[in-house]
């Protein structure tokens, strides 16, 4: 698939003092001349600065770990999850369209999102914040159909459930990622017909969504 | 049923302590250093007595692929990585091992790279899971604060050190050879074989990749005995399984069961039956986006196990079940699989680069039924040379469910085409 650099880029890029700390520690996973191996998870953490990834800051991190820029050209625009031009301030949301959550509904909230933020995907909505996108299976299929919203998964969602958590995002509020069927992760719906006597379900969420409530989602 | 007694993750949903201590306490890092003091070879036998097969597609056996490693080191660093990059639509297996048990992953990276020879393991996991990463990280830490990884690892005398890598969204990089390449820094483009991996895979060096699932159980049968592991499921096809079961069920889940279940068990003790009873059901994709799809009278017998489903052009790959009550267009939800093939192909091969849009374009078309009968056949043959004409399995991956549609519902791709011929 063709994807390209945005037509508009900014001047520069440099990791924040703590991001380049980080960058530095991630290279010593790996030995000694094969730096390179890092460059996913530092074009990603480029990424989380600045919303998505640009140029610049492809090659930033090319020159941080020694490489070609055209090595660094090759896996921005082979790997899916870089963003090559700008996504909503407030959310960019992958909807995951393949079949497990095509057959539960995922073209409803495909719907919702053409009706609500833009006609195509990776377009911003005229008021800035908000764009979308159809991706690939997602991995948390038994609680389709689900979208990922930053680095949460919201599952078994519906139109009207998609809606709420949209109109939460516009007012500004951070949702708890998590079941919209009040499941506490992968379980049946109906209670929990294995593992009953060790589940002891002693916190109120998952260990996944807890992460999210500590960074303040609610 | 498999007893609770009997299963391995027994905090599969997270709703245990998923720490250290809550991880011990259900029985993980209980004796490691023993384990790993009866040595290579008998850590290598028990796993090929047990008769693990890999839990990620392919069902290679795990206890031979680890002794394709060298036995003696030439210099070389030999390398454990562990493909964690859950990507085949309909599996969300592995995510809970890892977000919710995660010791008996990083118990069993210690015991498979001493297994192995491997100072080293590296956990390549997806990059769509950031949860399940921090969670992931969050217990590797846990394990080298309590001195369970590191030097000397669990007192055992051996040195491993191990470090979670990620991905970003390359379906690909779940092939084993495409995952090194990424690994290395490069575009997740799949490598000739040979050499395989085990003479020349990570930095050329000697490498063994295998699926969270395998790895994670390994810890458990060596405790529990081979015996016990192989006493689930029928011969050439034993142990306990997750399977994940999504679609038209009732309550889909994700479940750790018995070997060679019968799907109709499966689906109905599980996910409280089929959505409108077992004879509204349409037809099942056992195994994961790749496997040809069954009709309901297959289902009707199926066992979940490698050598039942093979046997029946089928196949057990990651064991995610996909489904399709009687209201699916089961057309378009294999035309919705061709998509995914079209949209994951790494590009390099001309027949998967080229022949999973053709397949794409042309199940396009069979689901609107603007299509001529005699293409039902053309996209057959194009199946066919597609498969095994590739570097890699994705071009298999994207003309079996084809293959499969065609097998078993070519009257519904007739009608649709009959139908919109004919004016109503
Ligand atoms: S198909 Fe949507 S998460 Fe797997």
């Amino acid at each position: 698939m063709l994807r390209r650099f945005h037509h508009t880029q900014p001047e520069s890029f440099a990791f924040s003092e703590e991001n380049r700390k980080w960058a530095e520690a991630q290279i010593t996973k790996y030995p000694e001349g094969r730096q390179a191996s890092a460059i996913i998870p530092l074009l990603w953490r480029a990424q989380e600065q600045e919303g998505w990834l640009t140029k610049p800051a492809t090659e930033y991190v090319a020159d941080f770990l020694g490489m070609a820029h055209i090595r660094a050209y090759e896996v921005a625009t082979f790997y899916f999850m870089f963003q090559l031009r700008p996504v909503g301030t407030t959310a960019h949301i992958q909807v995951c369209g393949t079949t497990s959550c095509m057959i539960c509904g995922a073209e409803d909230l495909v719907e919702v999102c053409k009706e609500r933020i833009a006609e195509k995907p990776h377009q911003v909505s005229p008021c800035g914040r908000f764009s979308w996108e159809e991706v690939e299976c997602l991995g948390a299929c038994a609680n389709a159909p689900m979208v990922q919203i930053g680095k949460d998964y919201y599952e078994d969602l519906s139109r009207a459930s998609f809606e709420t958590l949209l109109n939460d995002l516009q007012d500004n509020k951070k949702p708890l990622p998590g079941s919209r069927k009040g499941r506490f992760s992968s379980e049946p719906e109906s209670g929990i017909k294995s593992l009953s006597e060790m589940a002891r379900q002693k916190d109120e969420f998952s260990p996944a969504v807890s992460l999210a409530q500590s960074e303040g989602a609610s | 049923m498999l007893a609770d007694k009997d299963r391995i993750f027994t905090n599969l949903y997270g709703m245990d302590d998923c720490t250290l201590a809550g991880a011990k306490k259900r029985g993980h890092w209980d004796g490691t250093a023993d384990l790993i003091k009866k040595g290579q070879d008998w850590i290598i036998t028990q796993v090929k007595e047990s008769g693990l097969r890999g839990r990620g597609g392919a069902g290679f056996p795990t206890g031979l692929k680890w002794s394709f490693m060298p036995k003696n080191s030439d210099g070389r660093p030999h390398y454990l990585v562990v493909n964690a990059d859950e990507s085949e639509p309909g599996t969300c297996k592995d995510r809970e091992i890892m977000r919710h048990d995660p010791h008996t992953l990083i118990e069993g990276c210690l015991i498979a790279g001493f297994a192995m020879r491997s100072n080293v393991g590296y956990i390549y996991i997806r990059g769509e899971y950031i949860r399940e990463k921090e969670l992931l990280q969050a217990a590797i830490d846990e394990a080298y604060a309590d001195g369970l990884l590191g030097k000397n690892a669990c007192n055992s005398g051996w040195d491993f050190d191990l470090y979670l890598h990620h991905g970003a969204g390359a379906y690909i990089c779940g092939e084993e050879t495409a995952l090194l390449e990424s690994l290395e820094g490069k575009k997740g483009m799949p490598r000739m074989k040979p050499p395989f991996p085990a003479g020349s895979g990570l930095y050329g060096c000697p490498t063994t990749v295998n699926n969270v699932e395998s790895i994670a159980v390994v810890p458990t049968i060596l405790r529990r005995g081979a015996t016990w592991f192989s006493s689930f499921g029928r011969e050439n096809n034993t142990g306990t399984k997750i399977f994940a079961i999504s679609g038209h069920v009732n309550s889909p889940c994700v479940v750790e069961e018995s070997m060679s279940i019968t799907l109709r068990e499966l689906i109905d003790k599980h996910c409280d039956g089929v959505r409108g009873g077992w004879d509204n059901l349409k037809a099942v994709i056992p195994g994961g986006a790749s496997v040809p799809l069954l009709p309901k009278a297959l289902c009707d017998d199926a066992i979940m196990d490698f050598d039942w489903l093979r046997d029946h052009q089928s196949g057990l790959g990651t064991a995610a079940v996909i489904v399709m009550d009687q209201s699916t267009d089961v057309v378009k939800a294999i035309w919705r699989l061709s998509k995914f093939y079209k949209h994951e192909s790494c590009g390099q091969c001309t027949p998967c680069r080229e022949g999973a849009g053709w397949m794409m374009r042309v199940m396009e078309r069979f689901v609107s039924g603007e299509a001529d009968i005699e293409e039902i056949d053309t996209l057959l043959r194009i199946t066919k040379q597609v498969e095994g004409h590739t570097i890699c399995a994705l071009g298999d991956a994207a003309a079996w469910p084809v293959q499969g549609l065609i097998r078993h519902f070519r009257h519904e791709i007739e009608e649709k085409i009959i139908r919109e011929k004919v004016p109503a």
